[in-house]
C-alpha cells in the first residue's frame, strides 16, 4: 500500500472535504506546490487558484480555492480556505454569468474568482 | 352578566391571547437554537486549525510582527461588543452593554481611550441615547450571523490596529459577546483578540500534549503571518456571531417560556376571581328571589284577613 496523508479541507463555516489522498497539488503565493507523505511540515499562503487532490483509491478531487493557507504536519495536511467548492458544486452556468458580469464591470477580483471556479470544473 | 365578571372574562381572553404569542415564540427559539448551534460546530474546524497554524508560526519563528507584540504603553483600545437586534430576550443584551461598561472601566483605569464597535441594534440604541461617540456599527444579521458579516466587522478593526496610534489607530483589541454554555446558561464575557498572548493560544492548542514541529514556511514566516492574522479575528469574529447568536436563541427561550408560565399563573387566579364573582352574583340572586318571595308571602297573607 502507498503511503497516504490525511487531507481536511475546511472553509470557514464547514468542512468540504476530508480522507485519505497520496498527492495534494494547490498555489501558493511563490508557485504551484506539490505535497507527498512524508514532506517536511510546511506552512504556507494559498492563491486563489484549483486545488487537485489525488485520493488513495485513485480518483482525483478538485477544488476551487478562493484565499487560504496550506498546512501539513505529522502526514495530516490542513488546507483552510475562506471559500471552498469541490468541482461537483459548482454551477457552471452561474460560475459563466459571473465570468461575463465581472467582465463588464472590469472587478478583477470577481472575474478571478470565476475563472478559477470554470477551470476546476474543467480539470474534473 | 354582571360587570364585575364581565371585567374578568375579558382580561382572562387578553392574556390568553398574549400567552398563546409568547408560547409560539419560545418554541421558534427553541429550534433556532439548535440550528445556530449547528452552525457554531461546523465552524469549528476552522477556528481549531487556525488557531493551530498562527501558534505554529507564532511559537516557531522569531518574528517580531507589530501584532504579537504588546506596546510598550498602549494608549488606545478598540472594544467590539455583540448585542441583540430585537429585544424580548430577557438580560441578554443588558447583560452584554454591562460587562461591555465595566471593560470601559478596566480600560479606562490603565489609562487607555475606548474606541467602541457596536453590533446589534440594541447596543447601538443603548449608546445612542447616552450620545456616546460610537465608532463603528452593524445591524440586521444577529439572527443568522455569516461569515461575511465578520469580514465586514473585521476589517475596519484591522485597519485600526494597523494604524499607529497617534494617527488615531488603537493597540489592543477586545471584544464582548455572550458565551453560549449551555441551553440554561450564558455568560456575557470580555477577551482580548490582540495582541494574541500566546501563553493562552498555546494553551488552548497544545491541551492534548502536541508538540508543535517546526514548519517551512512559504514564502516567508512574516507574510505568512500577515495573511494568517486578519484572518484569524475573522474567524474570532465569527465564532463570537455565532456563540452570540445561540445565547441569543436562548436567552429568548427562556424569557418566553417564563412569560408564558406567568400567563397561565395570571389565567388561573383571574378565573378564581371570576369564578367567585359569578358564585356572589347568584348567591345575590338567590337571596333576592327568596326576599322578594318573602315580601310577595307577607303582603298577601296580610289581605286575606
Amino acid at each position: 500500500m502507498a503511503a497516504e496523508l490525511h487531507v481536511e479541507l475546511v472553509a470557514a463555516d464547514r468542512s468540504v472535504w476530508s480522507g485519505e489522498a497520496t498527492l495534494v497539488v494547490a498555489r501558493t503565493t511563490s508557485g504551484d506546490i506539490g505535497v507527498m507523505p512524508g514532506h517536511q511540515p510546511l506552512l504556507g499562503v494559498l492563491e486563489s487558484g484549483p486545488v487537485t487532490i489525488r485520493t488513495s483509491d485513485g480518483a482525483t478531487v478538485v477544488a476551487a480555492v478562493h484565499g487560504g493557507f496550506i498546512s501539513f504536519a505529522d502526514n495530516k495536511l490542513s488546507l483552510l480556505a475562506e471559500i471552498a467548492e469541490l468541482a461537483d458544486e459548482i454551477d457552471v452556468q452561474r460560475a459563466e454569468r459571473a465570468l461575463e458580469r465581472a467582465k463588464s464591470d472590469t472587478d478583477a477580483a470577481a472575474e478571478r474568482r470565476a475563472d478559477v471556479r470554470l477551470r476546476a470544473v474543467a480539470a474534473h | 352578566m354582571g360587570a364585575q365578571l364581565r371585567v374578568y372574562k375579558r382580561r382572562i381572553q387578553a392574556v390568553t391571547a398574549t400567552k398563546k404569542i409568547t408560547k409560539a415564540m419560545e418554541m421558534i427559539a427553541a429550534s433556532r437554537i439548535v440550528k445556530a448551534q449547528r452552525k457554531v460546530a461546523a465552524s469549528m474546524p476552522y477556528a481549531t486549525e487556525l488557531t493551530r497554524a498562527v501558534t505554529a508560526v507564532a511559537t516557531g519563528s522569531n518574528t517580531n510582527h507589530p501584532l504579537t507584540t504588546e506596546a510598550e504603553s498602549p494608549a488606545r483600545a478598540a472594544v467590539l461588543l455583540l448585542t441583540s437586534d430585537r429585544g424580548l430576550a430577557g438580560g441578554y443584551s443588558s447583560n452584554a452593554i454591562k460587562a461591555a461598561e465595566r471593560l470601559r472601566e478596566r480600560l479606562a483605569a490603565e489609562g487607555k481611550e475606548v474606541d467602541t464597535y457596536i453590533v446589534g441594534r440594541k447596543g447601538v440604541a443603548y449608546y445612542g441615547f447616552r450620545e456616546r461617540k460610537v465608532s463603528g456599527s452593524w445591524t440586521g444579521f444577529t439572527d443568522s450571523p455569516e461569515y461575511s458579516d465578520a469580514k465586514k466587522i473585521a476589517e475596519p478593526l484591522i485597519a485600526s490596529i494597523q494604524k499607529d496610534t497617534a494617527e488615531g489607530g488603537v493597540d489592543e483589541l477586545h471584544i464582548v459577546f455572550t458565551e453560549f454554555v449551555s441551553m440554561m446558561t450564558q455568560n456575557a464575557v470580555d477577551g482580548r483578540m490582540l495582541p494574541l498572548s500566546l501563553d493562552k493560544v498555546e494553551e488552548e492548542s497544545t491541551e492534548k500534549g502536541e508538540i508543535l514541529p517546526l514548519f517551512d514556511f512559504e514564502p516567508s514566516a512574516e507574510d505568512v503571518l500577515d495573511a494568517l492574522l486578519p484572518r484569524y479575528v475573522e474567524s474570532r469574529i465569527y465564532n463570537a456571531l455565532l456563540q452570540a447568536a445561540a445565547s441569543e436563541h436562548a436567552a429568548r427561550r427562556r424569557a418566553m417560556k417564563s412569560a408564558t408560565d406567568n400567563a397561565g399563573d395570571l389565567i388561573k387566579s383571574l378565573s378564581r376571581l371570576a369564578n367567585a364573582a359569578r358564585q356572589a352574583e347568584i348567591t345575590q340572586e338567590i337571596s333576592e328571589i327568596v326576599g322578594g318571595a318573602g315580601a310577595l308571602a307577607d303582603a298577601s297573607a296580610g289581605s286575606d284577613k
